[in-house]
C-alpha cells in the first residue's frame, strides 16, 4: 500500500540525514520525499511517500517519532487529503510538434514558462498519478528532460498538522 | 561569568554531578584536558584504548543509576569509540560521549584527525549533537544527559570542535530542559492496564517474562510484589537477569536460544504472556512464525512504543514506564480485592519440565566451565558482580551464576560485544568501590581489550579475571560442531600467551588452574588473599564443553537441543 507521510521536524542541521538514514537501515521504501522550511523557520515539513504493509507502516510511524529531531507525525493517507506534485518537463517543440505541444500542456492545465526556437518548459502540477499520465500522453522523443519535486500534501477540511 | 568552552565543559559534568570521566586524551580535546588537570572534582581514567572508555563508562551505568561518562578526541578516537557507543546503544544504556572535532572553520576540510562524527555515530546513538556556538555549549550538555537517561535510555554523543572549546561566553546551567520534539510517555494507559488486569485474572497458563527494561527502570521490587501477589512464573532474558531474584521458587530461569527447558515450555504454552520491558529478541523467541503459531494474548509493557508489535503482535500493548505500570496493575489487583487465577496445575506442568534438570552436566578429569562458575558463586555467596564477554562462557555464566539482585550481571546481549568483559569489570568497580567483581571470559575475548591490565595497574582495580580458556573460539566452535559439520574453520586459537606471566608482567597475579580439586581453593585464594589484587585466573577447560539447552537459529522455542549428559 501506499501511504504519504508528513512530518513536522526542527529545522537542525543534519535532522533529514537521520530520516534518510532511519529509512534506508531498517529497509523501508522511499518513492519521494520533500523538504523544506514552514511558516515557523524553526521548523521544517517532509513529506515522504512509501509503501508497505500494514505492521512495515506503524513501524515507519513509531520509528519516526522516536527520533528526537521530530516533533510529529501524520499519515496523510489515513483519511482526506489532497497531494501536489510539481514537474518541470522540457520537450522538443519544433514544426508541427511546437503547436501540439501548447495544445497538451493547455490540456493538462499546465504553463509554458520558457521558449526557445526549438524548446519549451512546461509547468505542470497535480497529482503523481496526472503527470504520469501527461508523460505518457507525450511522444517519448519529444522529451529532453524532466524535473519532479516528489509529493507534497495536506490533510482536508480540518485536519492539520502543527505544533 | 564569562568561561571558555573547555571551562563550560567541566562545570556542566559538575553541575552533572559526575565523578569519574573515562577518556583518551588528543589534539582536539587537549583544552579540555587543560580544564581537567586544575579541578579535582572530576576524576580522569585513563584508558589504554578508547573502546575501553566507552565500555568502561557504559558498564558504570549499567551497575549504578548514574551516567557514565567517556571523553575522546576526533578521528581515530571517535572512531576506535565507536563499537563502545553502539555496543551501549543495543543494550539501551544511558552515557554521554564527549568527542573532540576539528575547529569549525576545518570542518569539511579533510583536516588532520576529521571524521564525521555525527554521521558516523547517527545509526548507533539515541541522538548526538554537532555543538557550532559555544553559547549552545551548556544547554547542549543539559539536553545530552537528560536524552541519555529517560525515556528508553541510550548513548548521546556531543560532538565540541575545539575552537569552541576556546571560545568564550556566560555560563549559566539549564534547571530543566524543555524539548517540544522529545516528551517520552512515562503513566500507562488506564483503559489499556484495566483490560491487562482482567486477561491476566482470566489467565489458567500464565508466564510474566521480563527484560533488560526491569533492570534499567530500577523495578525488581515492584515486579517481585506483582509475581508474588498472582503467583505466576517469572522468566528473564539475558538483560532481564537479577530483576527477578533467581533463587526464588517462581524464577523458572532465562529462555531463549540457550534458556533453560522449563523456561522455554512455559513461555511457548502460556495462554497469557506478560511481557515487560523486554524486546522479543531473535534470541528468545526463536522464529516468530513458531511463536505466532500457538493461540496465546500477549500484554507488553514497553516504553518505546517501537518495541511494541515490532516482531510479535501484540494483544494489550502499554507505553510507559515499568514502575509506573506496574504500581497501576498492583492497584487495581488490589482494589477490586480481586483474587489471583488458580494456576496450581499450570505449576504440575511446570514441575514437570523442570524435573528435566536441563542445566545438568557432568564434572569429570577435565574442569567443566559450568563447573567453574557454579563454585564461584558459591565462592562469592551469590553478591559478586559478574561481568562477562561474549562467547560459551557468557552464557555459562547467565545459567549457572543465580543473580538475585538487578545490575551486577553486565554483559554485552544486543551487539555480542567480544572484548567488554575486563573494561566492563573496570567501570562497575569505580560505580562500586570495594565491590566483588568477576570477569568471566575467554582465552579469545580477553584478548580484545587485554591492554586495560594496564590501566587496572594504574588504579589498582582488584578485578577477579575468570577465564574460561578452552584454546578455542567455544561459541564458534559449537556451531561449526552442530551446523558445519566439525569443519572447524578457523575457531581454533593458537600461539596463546602464557597468561600467567602476562598478568605477571603488568604487576598483577596469574594462576593456571588445570584440575577440578584446584577450583575451589583457587578461587577462594583469589577472593581472600588476593582480595585487593587483580588476579588473572586462566583456568584449562574441556574444549569440547557445549552450551545447553540450544535452539537452533530459525526453529521454534520447544524444539531444544538438550545436552547428551542428561
Ligand atoms: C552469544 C549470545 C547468546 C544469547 N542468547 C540469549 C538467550 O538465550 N536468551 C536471551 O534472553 N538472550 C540471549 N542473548 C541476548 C539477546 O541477543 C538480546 O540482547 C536480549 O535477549 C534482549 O533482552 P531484552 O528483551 O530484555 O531487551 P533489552 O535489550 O534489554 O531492551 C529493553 C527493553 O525494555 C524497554 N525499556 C527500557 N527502559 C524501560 C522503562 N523504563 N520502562 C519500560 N520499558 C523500558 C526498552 O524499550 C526495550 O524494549 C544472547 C546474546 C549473545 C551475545
Ligand atoms: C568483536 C566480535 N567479533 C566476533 C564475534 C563472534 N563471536 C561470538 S562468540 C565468539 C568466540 C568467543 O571465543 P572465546 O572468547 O574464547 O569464548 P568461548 O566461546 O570459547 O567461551 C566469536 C568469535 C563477536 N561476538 N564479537
Amino acid at each position: 500500500m501506499r501511504h504519504i507521510i508528513s512530518i513536522l521536524l526542527e529545522n537542525e542541521a543534519g535532522a533529514l540525514s537521520r530520516v534518510a538514514g532511519l529509512f534506508s537501515a531498517r529497509g523501508y521504501n522511499i518513492e519521494s520525499l520533500t523538504v523544506a522550511p514552514t511558516e515557523d523557520a524553526s521548523l521544517s515539513r517532509m513529506t515522504i511517500v512509501t509503501t508497505g504493509s500494514e505492521d512495515v507502516l506503524e513501524q515507519i510511524t513509531k520509528q519516526l517519532n522516536k527520533l528526537v529531531d521530530v516533533v510529529k507525525v501524520v499519515d496523510l493517507s489515513e483519511a482526506a487529503h489532497s497531494e501536489r506534485e510539481l514537474m518541470l518537463i522540457k520537450v522538443r517543440a519544433t514544426g508541427k510538434d511546437r503547436e501540439e505541444m501548447k495544445r497538451m500542456a493547455d490540456i493538462f492545465r499546465g504553463r509554458i514558462i520558457d521558449v526557445t526556437d526549438s524548446t519549451y518548459v512546461i509547468e505542470l502540477t497535480g497529482t503523481g498519478a496526472k503527470l504520469d499520465s501527461f508523460i505518457a500522453a507525450l511522444d517519448a522523443g519529444l522529451i529532453l528532460e524532466t524535473v519532479r519535486t516528489g509529493v507534497c500534501g495536506i490533510g482536508r477540511g480540518d485536519r492539520i498538522l502543527k505544533v | 561569568m564569562t568561561l571558555t568552552g573547555a571551562e563550560i565543559v567541566i562545570r556542566c559534568l559538575q553541575e552533572e554531578k559526575v565523578d569519574y570521566v573515562f577518556g583518551y586524551p588528543g589534539g582536539s580535546v587537549l583544552h579540555i584536558y587543560d580544564e581537567l588537570f586544575k579541578q579535582d572534582d572530576i576524576k580522569h581514567i585513563l584508558v589504554r584504548h578508547e573502546q575501553a572508555a566507552v565500555h568502561a563508562a557504559d558498564a558504570y551505568s549499567r551497575s549504578s543509576e548514574r551516567v557514565g561518562v567517556a571523553l575522546v578526541t576526533s578521528g581515530p578516537g571517535v572512531t576506535n569509540a565507536v563499537t563502545g557507543i553502539a555496543t551501549a546503544y543495543m543494550d539501551s544504556i544511558p552515557m554521554v560521549v564527549l568527542c573532540g572535532q576539528v575547529p569549525t572553520y576545518y570542518i569539511g576540510q579533510d583536516a588532520f584527525q576529521e571524521c564525521d562524527t555525527v554521521g558516523i555515530t547517527r545509526p548507533c546513538v539515541k541522538h548526538n549533537f554537532l555543538v557550532k556556538d559555544v553559547k549552545d555549549l551548556a544547554s547542549t550538555m543539559k539536553k545530552a544527559f537528560h536524552i541519555a537517561k529517560t525515556g528508553r535510555p541510550g548513548p548521546v554523543v556531543v560532538d565540541i570542535p575545539k575552537d569552541i572549546t576556546a571560545n568564550k561566553c556566560e555560563f549559566e546551567y539549564p534547571a530543566s530542559v524543555q524539548m517540544r520534539s522529545y516528551n517520552p510517555v512515562v503513566k500507562g494507559h488506564l483503559g489499556q492496564i484495566k483490560k491487562a488486569v482482567q486477561m491476566l485474572l482470566e489467565a489458567k497458563q500464565p508466564i510474566i517474562y521480563t527484560g533488560g527494561g526491569v533492570v534499567l527502570s530500577d523495578a525488581s521490587e515492584k515486579l517481585v510484589k506483582l509475581a508474588k501477589r498472582l503467583n505466576f512464573p517469572v522468566t528473564n532474558t539475558l538483560m532481564g537477569l537479577g530483576g527477578y531474584p533467581a533463587t526464588d521458587k517462581q524464577f523458572v530461569g532465562m529462555l531463549g536460544m540457550h534458556g533453560t527447558y522449563e523456561a522455554n515450555m512455559t513461555m511457548q504454552h502460556a495462554d497469557v504472556v506478560l511481557a515487560i520491558g523486554a524486546r522479543f529478541d531473535d534470541r528468545v523467541i526463536g522464529n516468530p512464525e513458531h511463536f505466532g503459531g500457538v493461540p496465546r494474548k500477549i500484554i507488553h509493557v514497553d516504553i518505546d512504543p517501537s518495541s511494541i508489535s515490532k516482531r510479535v503482535k501484540v494483544d494489550v500493548p502499554i507505553v510507559g514506564n515499568v514502575p509506573d505500570v506496574l504500581d497501576e496493575l498492583l492497584k487495581l489487583l488490589d482494589d477490586g480485592a480481586k483474587a489471583a487465577p488458580d494456576v496450581s496445575d499450570w505449576w504440575q506442568q511446570i514441575d514437570g519440565w523442570r524435573a528435566k534438570n536441563s542445566l545438568g552436566y557432568k564434572q569429570g578429569d577435565l574442569i567443566e566451565p559450568q563447573y567453574v562458575v557454579e563454585k564461584l558463586y558459591e565462592v562469592t555467596q551469590g553478591e559478586a558482580f559478574i561481568t562477562s564477554d561474549v562467547g560459551q562462557h557468557q552464557m555459562f555464566a547467565a545459567q549457572y551464576y543465580k543473580f538475585d539482585k538487578p545490575r551486577r550481571w553486565i554483559n554485552s546481549g544486543g551487539l555480542g560485544t567480544m572484548g567488554v568483559g575486563l573494561p566492563y569489570a573496570m567501570g562497575v568497580l569505580f560505580a562500586n568501590p570495594g565491590a566483588q567483581v568477576a570477569c568471566i571470559t575467554g582465552e579469545g575475548s580477553i584478548q580484545m581489550c587485554i591492554q586495560e591490565l594496564s590501566t587496572c595497574k594504574q588504579f589498582e582495580l582488584p578485578v577477579k579475571i575468570i577465564n574460561l580458556n578452552n584454546g578455542m573460539l567455544g561459541m564458534v566452535r559449537q556451531w561449526q560442531e552442530m551446523f558445519y559439520s566439525k569443519r572447524y574453520s578457523q575457531s581454533y586459537v593458537t600461539s596463546l600467551p602464557d597468561f600467567v606471566k602476562l598478568a605477571e608482567s603488568y604487576g598483577h597475579v596469574g594462576m593456571r588452574i588445570e584440575k577440578p580439586e584446584d577450583v575451589v581453593p583457587a578461587l577462594k585464594k583469589a577472593f581472600t588473599e588476593y582480595k585487593d589484587r587483580l588476579v588473572f585466573m586462566d583456568f584449562i577447560i574441556d574444549p569440547e564443553a557445549n552450551v545447553y539447552p540450544m535452539v537452533a537459529a530459525g526453529k521454534g522455542l520447544s524444539e531444544m537441543i538438550l545436552s547428551e549428559d542428561l
